[in-house]
């Protein structure tokens, strides 16, 4: 539709591209300019390199293949079943994917460690204990944190299949298993590649999961291998080509999964479950009901051992604490509000003429090393100004390009489909621009709105971030408020910030998400 | 959509720190996070300082002490660093290398198991690595790397490629080993329970219970003695000795205020300076102090104590790492 | 008069040819079997779908440059003709102004189209709290608000039934004497378009008949419109 001129979209779009290709791209090239300025670059990657990109790629890739195979089941068990609490349980279900990575391994370890409550159990039934650390402890947490995320996109996908369909296939008397295959897998397909490639990206620039549950320098990801060129060797050539491997592999993994439809983050109300006429067999309700209480209880109750060791502490934490709790609020609130508006502009350019260059700028912060990305800003910035004055705003923005895929993948299905719509009737009514914007995409779109809001508050409120590359002011940020309790050997103290992380986190998710929802009719 | 409220308050974020009037000259001193933090020194080094240079003293943060050297290093010549603090012996030759730091003024008599030479850096503090203990669990405790290798002992320990104490124990095992290190590591490896990318999660994990060991430093139990009153961790020494960190003060040669620098780098070997160490950063002070250490400084001594001098690290390092990968990677 | 000029549209393979003119003020219904192209048509004078041949003009003025909401034309679709998250008032004020920023004299006029198409009560609501019936009025309101010289119409009251429908017509006809516009408006149904068309366009095989009297045309219909209507 080459008249439905949206310049608003265009520009904001375009500019928002240009930001985050300068955000990625920029910052590694800045790393890679500066390598070349201080003496060559001395690129060439040795055989420990190609050892962790092998692990990277074999980690990633079995967490994304386990936590879809694992989500999908679950996904149909939530779809299909009502109970009570049903709606509470999918919303601290999702968690996991918002706890910062330090939380969530102490979390793990209280389950699964040598001391944890797992091991207890089999040696009081006096079996051998099991040891989490190895690959599998690796991929084990890899699940427990991308979990969350495949079973709320497959739920997603789930719920969008028009109940008519259901009941068609109850009228033709379809069994279950023909009903998995005339309804159920096409939106499978459609949806799963999706889920696998966000969650493989997410895991490609993982190292602190894969180091401390891998037991050791086998579990070497190109993360790490960044890290190291920087602080061990200060080899910044070498951390700029490792990085430059991370977005190859990345872009890589794009366009085997780029003919395959990108699934939409949950926008849509996932407390409807779907009416099923063929599920209703006593054996489908045992496998539900055990499927979603084993889902609950891996994810939940790392959870619920964070609240435990917390909450003596809560209370009692020392003044700055809160303070650096004030500061990541703002933060997150900050992050929020420009993550939500640079998805919005990305969108409104990826439903108009040429969408894939926006598709793929949308999807570059997955491919970011932080490590990489926060040196390039400090070095872009450095003679410019103090970049210590910046600190938390430099944080904000940061935290805003890492939430900003998610967001986009709540906020693009639901604006084609508002233009589907109603796009023709605010032509006709000569809606553009602002006016469009205000009257109709906005109003439009208040749940995927506030979806990617909770969502960028969220991760932002649990991200380190660059905040220690810029010299953070006195209260810093709640997470590394988190690290010097922990530094300062305060584990108690550190648990409870740990409880108070999670609390805001969670309730700045929920508060958005809610809030998106509030009187939204139809 | 409140996007212009949040904008704004991003702005005044921003402008907010840049506001501050300040008149006073002001020394910027760089240091890592842990240092300048509430439980860190820096809150009452900055106080007793202030008293008598009649300016403000600024503390500007990065990550750890190899942060702190990147972060030098990336600014180069166009450091707003006066001071650096908060580095350690295993960079002090990369960061000799650069070129930006200048010799420090004679030093008062030390107080340190090793001869201090620098000519450049200034200690500040020194520890001795250890695998700190649980009294309670362990009751054969090692008293080498052989006899870990030997028992059942589980250990957690940190990354050399991004951790400090990770580090100082690669060099451990290398100083007492030498040639043989990667053999030493290979009959480690049983005991390791895992490796991880900082010297707090390990210690958190030791605490947790999931290992009987943690590498950490021979003053451990001593801040447990004092803050928790809890008398169950022990330091195990090692007879072959526990390898040495010692933690060093530069100045910047092209400081803007030369005076308050040199001021400043004096004040660090000064008993008001040296007295806050052992409860702040729970590590030796590097003079004799006129009060007594707190409780545990002295119950957990070595012998002997081990310490490359710092222009042969980066020389062994690379290889050191090698082998550790190679032993532990199988 | 409305000009379509050697016209040609397409989608794929199916094509769709017209060369007409129909008078400024006629009230015309297009006829046909589904899948002919009369929405598609609809569409081209609205603006929604770009001509692969040939001008549709307007008193003389080609449309072609002019966006959906800049040309002469108001439409009302088959659905989603109000948009759900808005008042009943809103829904009509945007029929002033796009970006709803009223003045206080264009909020009398709301108020009044309202009065005029028995909304009075009902200007606070939203479309979910009124009835379909309702609903159609709101988005004639609107229509009669814009007061543009041509009034499309895609069979927005196709889901209504008899007697509504039949009232529907009579506001739409109402609201045409008023504002002297232009009525183009697709029927699947001859009573409706005998009820308010006096011309007709058949739309059939790839083609767009001239109009013609809508009582002569039922009279004696063509073969086109034979097959159409069943009667062999």
């Amino acid at each position: 539709m080459a008249r439905r001129a949206q310049p608003v979209g265009r520009y904001a779009g375009g500019a928002t591209a240009l930001g985050l290709v300068a955000l990625t791209l920029g910052t590694l090239g800045a790393v890679a300019w500066r390598a070349g300025s201080a003496g060559g670059l001395t690129g060439g990657l040795g055989p420990a390199d190609w050892a962790a990109l092998r692990f990277t790629l074999l980690q990633a890739g079995l967490s994304a293949a386990l936590s879809v195979a694992l989500a999908v089941p679950v996904a149909r068990a939530l779809a299909r079943r009502w109970f009570f609490g049903r709606r509470a349980l999918i919303a601290l279900m999702g968690a996991p994917f918002i706890l910062p990575v330090i939380v969530a391994v102490l979390g793990l370890l209280a389950v699964f460690g040598r001391g944890g409550i797992l091991n207890a159990g089999l040696a009081a039934l006096g079996l051998a204990p099991l040891s989490i650390y190895g690959l599998h402890g690796v991929i084990l947490g890899n699940v427990f944190f991308n979990l969350p995320l495949a079973v709320r996109l497959i739920l997603q996908g789930w719920l969008s299949i028009p109940a008519e369909r259901f009941r068609l296939a109850a009228a033709l008397g379809f069994a279950p298993a023909e009903i998995a295959r005339q309804i159920e897998r096409p939106m499978l397909r459609e949806i799963v590649p999706g889920a696998a490639l966000a969650i493989f990206l997410i895991c490609l620039t993982s190292f602190a999961i894969a180091l401390t549950l891998g037991g050791g320098p086998r579990a070497t990801t190109i993360e790490l291998a960044i890290y190291q060129a920087f602080r061990f060797d200060f080899d910044l050539g070498h951390a700029a080509t490792l990085a430059a491997l991370q977005f190859a592999i990345s872009g890589a993994a794009m366009l085997l999964a780029l003919r395959l439809t990108l699934p939409q983050a949950s926008a849509a109300g996932l407390d409807r479950p779907v009416e099923r006429w063929d599920a209703a067999s006593p054996w489908l309700r045992a496998q539900d009901a055990v499927l979603t209480t084993l889902a609950a209880l891996f994810l939940l109750t790392p959870l619920a051992l964070i609240v435990t060791q917390g909450l003596p502490t809560l209370l009692t934490l020392p003044g700055i604490v809160w303070t650096s709790a004030l500061n990541s609020l703002v933060v997150a609130l900050a992050s929020a509000g420009l993550a939500t508006a640079a998805a919005l502009a990305l969108a409104l350019a990826i439903t108009g003429p040429r969408p894939a260059l926006y598709e793929a700028a949308g999807m570059l912060p997955l491919a970011t090393s932080p490590l990489v990305l926060g040196t390039g800003l400090f070095l872009i910035l450095n003679p410019v100004v103090d970049p210590s004055r910046l600190a938390l705003a430099v944080t904000a923005l940061s935290n805003a390009a890492v939430a900003l895929p998610f967001g986009l993948r709540a906020l693009v299905p639901a604006l084609r489909e508002v233009e589907a719509s109603h796009g023709r009737l605010a032509d006709a009514l000569g809606m553009q621009g602002l006016a469009r914007l205000r009257l109709l995409i906005l109003p439009r779109l208040r749940r995927p709105l506030g979806f990617s809001m909770g969502l960028a508050a969220a991760l932002s409120m649990g991200d380190l971030g660059v905040v220690t590359l810029f010299a953070p002011p006195e209260g810093g940020t709640l997470p590394l408020q988190l690290y010097r309790l922990m530094g300062a050997y305060r584990m108690n103290d550190a648990a409870g910030a740990a409880l108070l992380l999670l609390i805001l986190s969670f309730a700045l998710f929920w508060i958005f998400d809610r809030g998106g929802r509030a009187d939204a009719e139809a | 959509m409140k996007l212009p409220m949040l904008a704004a308050g991003l702005l005044a974020l921003v402008l907010g720190s840049a506001a501050q009037a300040e008149e006073k000259p002001v020394l910027t001193v760089y240091t890592y996070d842990s240092f300048a933090s509430k439980w860190g020194p820096g809150p009452e080094v900055k106080t007793a300082f202030e008293k008598t240079c009649g300016c403000t003293l600024k503390f500007v943060t990065a990550g750890d002490g190899a942060a702190l050297l990147s972060r030098i290093r990336l600014e180069g010549k166009r450091t707003k660093a006066d001071v650096v603090i908060g580095l350690d012996t295993s960079l002090t030759a990369a960061a000799h290398k650069t070129g930006l730091f200048a010799a420090h003024a004679s030093l008062p008599k030390l107080d340190m198991p090793v001869k201090w030479t620098d000519p450049t850096f200034v200690p500040f503090d020194w520890g001795w690595f250890a695998f700190v203990y649980d009294k309670t669990k362990v009751k054969n405790v090692p008293h080498s790397f052989e006899e870990l290798a030997k028992s059942n002992l589980k250990v957690v320990i940190e990354d050399p490629r991004s951790s400090t104490p990770g580090l100082g124990l690669l060099l451990w095992v290398k100083k007492v080993y030498g040639d043989k290190a990667g053999a030493m590591w290979k009959s480690l490896a049983h005991n390791i329970v895992t490796v991880t990318p900082g010297w707090d999660q390990a210690y958190g994990m030791f605490l947790k219970g999931e290992a009987d060991m943690v590498l950490s430093y021979t003053t451990s139990p001593a801040y447990h003695i004092n803050v928790e009153h809890d008398d169950s961790k022990g330091a195990a020494l090692f007879d072959k000795g526990n390898y040495m960190e010692v933690e060093v003060a530069g100045k910047i040669a092209g400081t803007k205020h030369p005076k308050l620098a040199n001021a400043f780098m004096h004040f660090i070997t000064t008993e008001a300076f040296q007295k806050l160490i052992p409860t702040t950063n729970w590590m030796y002070p590097v003079i004799k102090l006129s009060t007594p250490l707190p409780k545990g400084f002295d119950e957990y001594r070595p012998k002997i104590s081990l310490l490359y001098p710092s222009a042969e690290v980066p020389k062994i390092k690379d290889k050191a790492l090698a082998e550790w990968r190679d032993a532990l990677s199988q | 008069m409305l000009k379509l000029e050697n016209l040609r549209l397409t989608q794929g393979d199916w094509t769709l040819e017209a060369d007409l003119g129909l008078p400024a003020g006629t009230r015309c219904a297009l006829i046909g079997p589904s899948g002919a192209g009369k929405s598609t048509l609809l569409g081209a004078i609205a603006g929604f779908v770009p001509p692969a041949r040939g001008r549709i003009l307007w008193q003389g003025q080609d449309l072609g440059s002019q966006a959906p909401g800049a040309r002469p034309v108001s439409i009302l679709f088959q659905d989603n003709n109000l948009f759900p998250h808005l008042t009943t008032a809103q829904n009509v004020g945007l029929g002033l102004r796009p970006n709803l920023r009223l003045t206080a004299d264009e909020h009398a006029r709301v108020a009044e189209a309202l009065a005029r198409t028995g909304l009075q009560d009902f200007g606070a609501r939203k479309p979910a709290a009124l009835s379909g019936g309702q609903q159609s009025r709101v988005a004639l309101a609107r229509a009669l608000l814009r007061a543009r010289p041509l009034l499309l119409l895609d069979e927005p009251f196709a889901a209504l039934g008899p007697a509504l429908r039949a009232e529907m017509l009579d506001l739409v006809a109402r609201i045409c004497a008023e504002t002297g516009a232009t009525l183009l408006m697709v029927s699947h149904d001859p009573g409706d378009a005998c009820r308010i068309a006096d011309q007709t366009i058949v739309v059939a095989d790839g083609r767009a008949a001239p109009p013609e009297p809508t009582e002569a045309l039922f009279a004696d219909p063509p073969e086109a419109l034979r097959r159409y209507l069943g009667e062999g």
